[in-house]
């Protein structure tokens, strides 16, 4: 089911959380809010299902209007981060407790609790005490529990938090997989761009409460709208070097980069380039000297302090042996690289 | 006994510090069933004529024991249940709901919990005969009741802080009414601190003296503690093996019921559940 955001305004007595956000997640669709702390991704979901009041603006689900509607009015299920399970229940009783709220009897509620369990995996753990289950179980028990009333909505509040670093890689496909067989509407509330990326259709990306940009995980990496965007996807982050823009890029007044052909403006910029588009493989163009080896098995990690100034991130392959204090000339793959205005704005 | 060997240290530590109150205890019973010659301390023969106030009375003036043990009995279950199922609700509303002065509030539970009761019993006593009930197990019921709440409503609200906040919002998601997730879902992980607090308002109740002795003079509303009270007083000659007897009854309940609950009573200092 589609669900719109109109105008959604949110505001906590005199400070305002969220002003007039619109926002529409297609039938289907997994949409990420994504963003740091504090930038208003929780209260939107808590506003969708209803724990918090929508202090002005409209929601709907398909075509009804439910920013009135109360929490147990509004068929959305969610996950919490520390999942809520209740601990005096076992895990069946947990699954199956939004069933029997409903007043359905005994056997139905097995039945369907049973056809979840199947679904998430957890077969032979119903009898058992939250207590009882590894940090994932209890995920996917709080899965099913979010999904039995067969929700409209899905909403996960940072489902993969409390998860070490292997459950968490492995949750994350399991979730997109429980989704897309399900075809249920879910937005995915994070702060992780890995997740967002690797698990959603599309991002929204918030910061102080607006969304400032609304793309696919591919789009945004590629395309980013403005410095922060460009800053906060991809891992190891991008590298924002200051330069001036004439009849090439001058970078801090000792190097000079060949202008992208795409690329007009000139005067004072800010060129972003992503670890992957810096290295040997890309020919020469930039010197400086190795400050920082970082490897990480199949590839490294290498910072590099450039002759007249500034820092450089290079992503490279296993095998290209450099060592700290190394003088290096590296090419940049300069159509891929980001221009933005001195206030942030790309160019 | 492996473990035993390696904290013999502390048994002896602990055992050094309690023999005086084991004593006091071996004494208490000693006393009422064979009391030794004044001046020494081995027991004497066995005579049961100190408990002789289990059958019949003592003298003619005085309630029947059953009466007196009775009420004492309605006393002290009567004031638990009210404070738990006050404070259950209250601490609730303490702990979750926004409601205004909410601060205040609990800063005025605080004072109420440190006053000193004494001083107020001359104002209580005047409000009880103003109200008719003066002088009725009802009256000093309400008052207890009154006057434990405090305590009760801040050890419960400890208990319910420790609840999860997702939980609430979990069981709302889930299609439940506010009332039934507190019910159902909040209720059960609070429990523990239920029956810790159930427990010793009863046992407040049980040993409560100073209120049935000015509020409840009359022996028809007798409790324990004020009939040993005028037991050890009215008579010329004071009867301390008699007197000795009745503590020991009075006693029972006490240690009976923290032969049992030892576990739930720890809780109140543990405080909240566990997973």
């Amino acid at each position: 089911m589609e669900l719109r955001l109109e105008k959604f305004t949110k505001r906590f007595g005199t400070t305002t959380v969220i002003e007039e956000m619109d926002l529409t997640v297609g039938s289907g669709e997994m949409m990420a809010l994504l963003g740091p702390s504090g930038c208003g991704k929780s209260t939107t979901l808590f506003a969708i299902c209803g724990i918090h009041k929508l202090s002005a603006g409209k929601l709907y689900f398909g075509d009804r209007d439910v920013s009135n509607v109360p929490a147990q009015g509004r068929s959305v299920g969610v996950v919490f981060q520390n999942y809520a399970l209740y601990p005096h229940m076992t895990a069946e009783q947990n699954i199956g407790f939004p069933l029997k709220v409903m007043g359905q009897s005994k056997s139905e509620i097995r039945a369907e609790v049973e056809r979840l369990a199947d679904l998430v995996q957890i077969g032979d753990l119903l009898e058992r005490r939250p207590a009882q289950l590894s940090g994932g179980q209890q995920q996917r028990v709080a899965l099913s529990r979010a999904m039995i009333r067969k929700p409209d909505i899905l909403l996960l509040d940072e489902p993969l938090a409390n998860l070490d670093a292997k459950l968490r890689l492995e949750m994350r496909s399991e979730i997109r997989r429980i989704q897309q067989e399900t075809g249920i509407t879910a937005i995915l509330v994070t702060h992780d761009q890995v997740e967002a990326m690797s698990m959603c259709d599309r991002i929204a990306l918030m910061k102080d409460g607006k969304i400032i940009q609304l793309d696919t995980p591919d789009q945004m990496y590629a395309n980013p709208q403005s410095r922060f965007v460009a800053g906060f996807l991809g891992n190891p982050p991008i590298s924002f070097l200051e330069a001036k823009a004439g009849e090439t890029l001058s970078v801090n007044g000792m190097q000079s980069l060949p202008r992208p052909t795409s690329f007009s403006a000139r005067g004072d910029v800010v060129i972003g380039i992503r670890p992957e588009h810096f290295g040997p493989q890309h020919g020469t163009g930039l010197t400086g000297e190795v400050i920082f080896v970082e490897p990480q098995g199949r590839e490294e990690l290498i910072d590099i302090r450039l002759d007249g100034g500034g820092d450089i991130r290079s992503i490279v392959p296993f095998g290209v042996t450099v060592r700290i204090g190394d003088k290096i000339d590296w090419g940049v793959a300069i159509e891929n690289i980001l221009i933005f205005a001195p206030n942030g704005d790309r160019v | 006994m492996t473990g035993g060997r390696r904290i013999w240290h502390l048994v002896l530590v602990l055992t050094i510090f309690s023999t005086p109150l084991v004593i006091m205890y071996v004494y208490q019973v000693v006393d009422s069933m064979a009391s030794p010659e004044p001046g020494s301390l081995v027991p004497g023969p066995i005579d049961i004529s100190n408990w002789r106030f289990l059958w019949e009375r003592i003298d003619t003036g005085r309630p029947s024991i059953w009466v007196v043990t009775l009420n004492t009995f309605i006393f002290a279950c009567t004031t638990a249940f009210l404070v738990t199922l006050l404070s259950t609700t209250a601490a609730y509303a303490l702990s979750r709901l926004n409601m205004p002065g909410r601060p205040y509030f609990l800063g005025g539970l605080i004072i109420l919990h440190a006053f000193p009761t004494i001083t107020l019993i001359i104002a209580i006593f005047i409000i009880l005969q103003f109200l008719g009930l003066f002088d009725t197990l009802l009256g000093i019921i309400l008052v207890k009741a009154a006057l434990e709440l405090p305590f009760g409503v801040w050890i419960m609200k400890g208990f319910y802080d420790t609840v999860p906040w997702e939980i609430e919002m979990a069981g709302v998601q889930d299609g439940a009414s506010r009332y039934r997730v507190w019910w159902e879902l909040v209720l059960p992980q609070v429990k523990p601190g239920l029956a810790a607090l159930l427990i010793i308002s009863f046992l407040s109740g049980w040993s409560e003296f100073v209120l049935p002795l000015v509020l409840a003079p009359g022996s028809s509303t007798q409790v324990l503690a004020t009939y040993m009270n005028a037991v050890i007083q009215d008579d010329a000659t004071a009867d301390f093996g008699l007197f000795k007897a009745i503590g020991m009854f009075y006693s029972i309940p006490v240690i009976v019921i923290y032969l049992i609950f030892q576990k739930q009573l720890m809780n109140i200092y543990g405080g909240g559940t566990k997973g």
